[in-house]
């Protein structure tokens, strides 16, 4: 299957596959740290038990998640050197100090706490216990800041001069971090984060009250505490998240042009009045749309707020500087479709909770189940939106992504490639598989949390589990 | 923009203790997942997880900094030896993912040998990869220009399997040590029968490779057996010979931190002698560490965060490890 493919090819692929995997658990974990830090701090402050089984409930799917992002984003921390060698060499002068502080400031201050988290409530009291969780849900935010500063820079550069050797270096290291697009996409991603996890949180809480329902019993505290607790967070995020998506793009268009000319499927330029195109079909080689459905002069008017502005198409790009436009376009779509979709689901709750029936309206909390998986899809689309969007540069305008790569044989890429396909779909669905099996319990007020429940009863165990793996000494 | 010639001796510095802390916290860990055939499954597998759950991804976050951090001070090292080390470097990937997930997976299955294999084999895959990255590095790559230039197994040798099998076993010598330390009763009795075998092997493995080192190239020889060379790295092996007999001693009346404490100090010493061969080198006779740094402005850039954060992080780190002090057992930390 790999046979006529380059190495460049099988490095990009690669990439793109173990990145979709990783950020899969961060936008989770990013708001789910935050959601613990609020339970702990809503138990700390009321007294109220159920927060603290609300606690327990997710800091074990928590700790799951997270387990599974540090592992794969160390692969990260690696792929950069092994695959992408001669960006790191170019680049490493302006963005290898970003990620040593993404190092020292983020991850050493989550994997520190990390343990007195998840094991220690017993050992340093309630106050102290309070703040490791804090600590680890502030840990998550400097993290994603460093390397949205990263991404950023690689999409907007500034503050950098090319010496000599053809190494990138900063001349100002406040234009590099604060670099234009950096402010909108950390908002974009935060929100991102967060919408994720209230869909996730939210499903769970419709899922429930769902099977309460059909089995004739009474929800517990818990399960309506969590679910109106998401659904406020939907109602309150999604709109904000849409207007952040839209100063994203008014920024994009500023510094980008030509990736929001993919985005929108514009091949064309237009003096004035742009139509925006809700779909079609894109097609490359001939440079048109086909099958379009667009709205006249509504493409000028989203992005620029005048009916007479002008667009740039790709035809003002040159062609070897032009994106492939399938990508950016329907990635675009599918993000915008589910944020539209989460709008809704916002609106409904809201509406239902004023009406006092929020627990009661069994199809928004059917559209609450079937949107768990939403926010993580519409996240990925946005990040594959805004990344093939900007190629084929690594760092846009300035270096090629074909001049990036490391100098690797193609069969040693797609050895790899294969290795961590495999090894992925293995061990982070055997992960998701065990994340699943905890939402589908109940909230259980006995619960006490991992660091009760972790210790593997020997007892219970079958026979072959205790002697099926053993080497004789 | 050229770099500092002082600085970059400070951040080799840096780069060289991020590197030894994870060597020698992480170790014990993956030792752990070494040994974890000759443990019993139930009481004494348990003891083990029990002791290094709390702390050992906080070890792990060493070899990010150690990574990134070659990354970040000497971005032409980090270009050109992370393709040449490609396949060990995917393979000790691959062995952390499993490692890592073993830790939490084999709490929620009935399927326990499977996670504990997972946990076993990671950690000997992540130790064994280590190594040979280590020995690839020291024989040496081709490079071309400012990037590497040779072939996807160049990294393989009869050196780099001895380095990898090396770090094997010294890594088992930590996590037995670290036991010996940290439980009692039956589990400490046969922590200390490994601590045995597994300093066995690892003096073994240090002596095979610092006779084989010297031969790999006249550079390194004159190092370690000629003038002036010899005065700096003789008491490097007559301190390793003290410290292998005072170890011995210490299994010999059962000491309980005494001998982790030793082994830690092979390590030390290892690593100094390792440092004897290398230095200036960041591509040994390829690349200096002055050829390799990074800009001044970026040097000076993080060592702010470093002289900020690594005095913070060193601290919360010796807190965690004081909270979650004293002897372990099967339900972990009392």
């Amino acid at each position: 299957m790999f046979d006529d493919m380059s190495a460049l090819a099988l490095a990009r692929f690669q990439f793109a596959f173990t990145v979709s995997f990783h950020f899969i658990f961060p936008a989770f974990s990013i708001g789910l740290a935050s959601y613990l830090a609020v339970l702990e701090g809503l138990w700390l402050k009321t007294g109220r038990d159920v927060y603290l089984q609300l606690f327990h409930y997710w800091l074990k799917i928590f700790a799951i998640a997270f387990g599974m992002g540090v592992v794969s984003g160390i692969v990260m921390a690696y792929q950069f050197g092994s695959n992408w060698s001669a960006f790191s060499d170019k680049a490493g002068p302006v963005i290898g100090p970003l990620m040593a502080y993404e190092v020292l400031s983020a991850f050493f201050l989550e994997s520190g706490f990390l343990g007195v988290m998840l094991f220690g409530l017993d050992r340093v009291g309630k106050k102290l216990h309070f703040m490791a969780t804090c600590l680890v849900a502030i840990g998550t935010t400097i993290s994603a800041f460093w390397i949205i500063v990263v991404n950023s820079w690689m999409q907007t550069p500034q503050g950098y001069a090319i010496a000599s050797n053809g190494q990138f270096y900063a001349t100002d290291w406040l234009q590099v971090v604060f670099n234009p697009s950096m402010p909108y996409r950390l908002a974009h991603t935060l929100l991102g984060a967060y919408l994720t996890t209230a869909l996730v949180v939210g499903a769970v809480g419709a899922w429930h009250l769902l099977k309460d329902r059909k089995l004739g019993r009474a929800a517990q505290p818990a399960t309506k505490i969590m679910f109106a607790m998401a659904m406020g967070m939907v109602a309150v995020t999604a709109p904000l998240q849409v207007l952040a998506g839209h100063e994203h793009g008014v920024n994009t268009l500023q510094h980008q042009p030509a990736k929001i000319a993919a985005m929108e499927g514009h091949y064309e330029s237009h003096d004035r009045a742009a139509p925006l195109i809700l779909f079609g079909i894109p097609d490359d080689a001939a440079q048109v749309m086909h099958y379009k459905l667009e709205v006249p002069a509504l493409g000028s008017l989203v992005l620029q707020h005048d009916i007479e502005a002008a667009t740039t198409g790709l035809d003002k790009v040159a062609p070897e500087n032009r994106a492939k436009v399938a990508f950016p376009f329907y990635a675009f779509r599918v993000m915008v479709g589910l944020g539209v979709l989460m709008l809704l689901l916002g609106g409904w709750a809201a509406l239902n909770a004023w009406r006092g029936r929020l627990f009661d309206g069994v199809w928004q909390q059917r559209l609450a189940l079937a949107m768990g998986p939403a926010g993580f899809v519409a996240v990925l689309a946005g990040w594959i939106t805004t990344e093939t969007g900007r190629q084929p540069f690594t760092i846009f305008g300035l270096l090629r992504t074909a001049e990036s790569a490391s100098p690797l044989a193609a069969p040693a890429v797609a050895a790899s490639l294969i290795a961590f396909i495999i090894v992925y779909f293995f061990v982070f669905g055997v992960g998701t598989w065990f994340i699943i099996k905890l939402m589908g319990n109940e909230p259980n007020p006995e619960d006490k949390g991992p660091g009760k429940e972790q210790t593997v009863d020997v007892g219970s165990l079958p026979p072959d589990a205790l002697f099926g793996f053993q080497l004789a000494e | 923009m050229a770099p500092d010639p002082v600085l970059t001796l400070v951040w080799a510095g840096i780069i060289g203790l991020a590197i030894f802390i994870y060597v020698i916290t992480d170790g014990f860990d993956l030792g752990i997942g070494i040994l974890f055939p000759v443990m019993a499954p139930g009481a004494e597998r348990e003891t083990a997880i029990a002791t290094i759950k709390p702390v050992w991804d906080a070890n792990q976050t060493w070899l990010v900094l150690g990574g990134g951090g070659v990354f970040a001070a000497f971005p032409l090292a980090y270009a050109i030896l992370m393709p040449a080390v490609y396949a060990p470097l995917i393979a000790m990937l691959l062995g952390l993912i499993f490692r890592g997930v073993a830790f939490k997976y084999r709490a929620r299955t009935s399927r326990i040998w499977l996670w504990d294999f997972a946990f076993f084999a990671g950690s000997t895959l992540a130790a064994f990869a280590q190594g040979v990255i280590l020995g690839a590095v020291l024989q040496g790559v081709k490079v071309s220009g400012r990037s590497y230039a040779g072939g996807w197994w160049d990294w393989l040798s009869p050196f780099s399997l001895l380095t990898g099998a090396s770090v094997v076993a010294a890594y088992a010598l930590l996590g037995a040590c670290w036991l010996i330390w940290r439980t009692e009763g039956a589990v400490q009795d046969h922590a200390y029968r490994m601590a045995w075998r597994g300093g066995a092997a690892s003096i073994a493995a240090i002596a095979a490779v610092s006779l084989a080192t010297p031969f790999l190239s006249h550079d390194y020889f004159s190092r370690w057996f000629e003038a002036p060379g010899l005065y700096f790295s003789a008491p490097v092996p007559i301190l390793l010979a003290i410290t292998g007999l005072m170890f011995i001693r210490a299994l010999r009346r059962r000491a309980e931190v005494a001998p982790f404490l030793l082994a830690e100090l092979l390590f030390l010493l290892t690593f100094v002698g390792l440092g004897i061969s290398i230095f200036p080198w960041a591509v040994p006779g390829q690349v200096t560490i002055w050829q390799a740094a990074t800009a001044a402005n970026a040097q000076r850039f993080m060592l702010v965060g470093v002289g900020l954060l690594l005095p913070v992080i060193l601290g919360y780190t010796a807190y965690g490890y004081w909270l979650f002090r004293g002897k372990v057992g099967a339900e972990g930390y009392a």
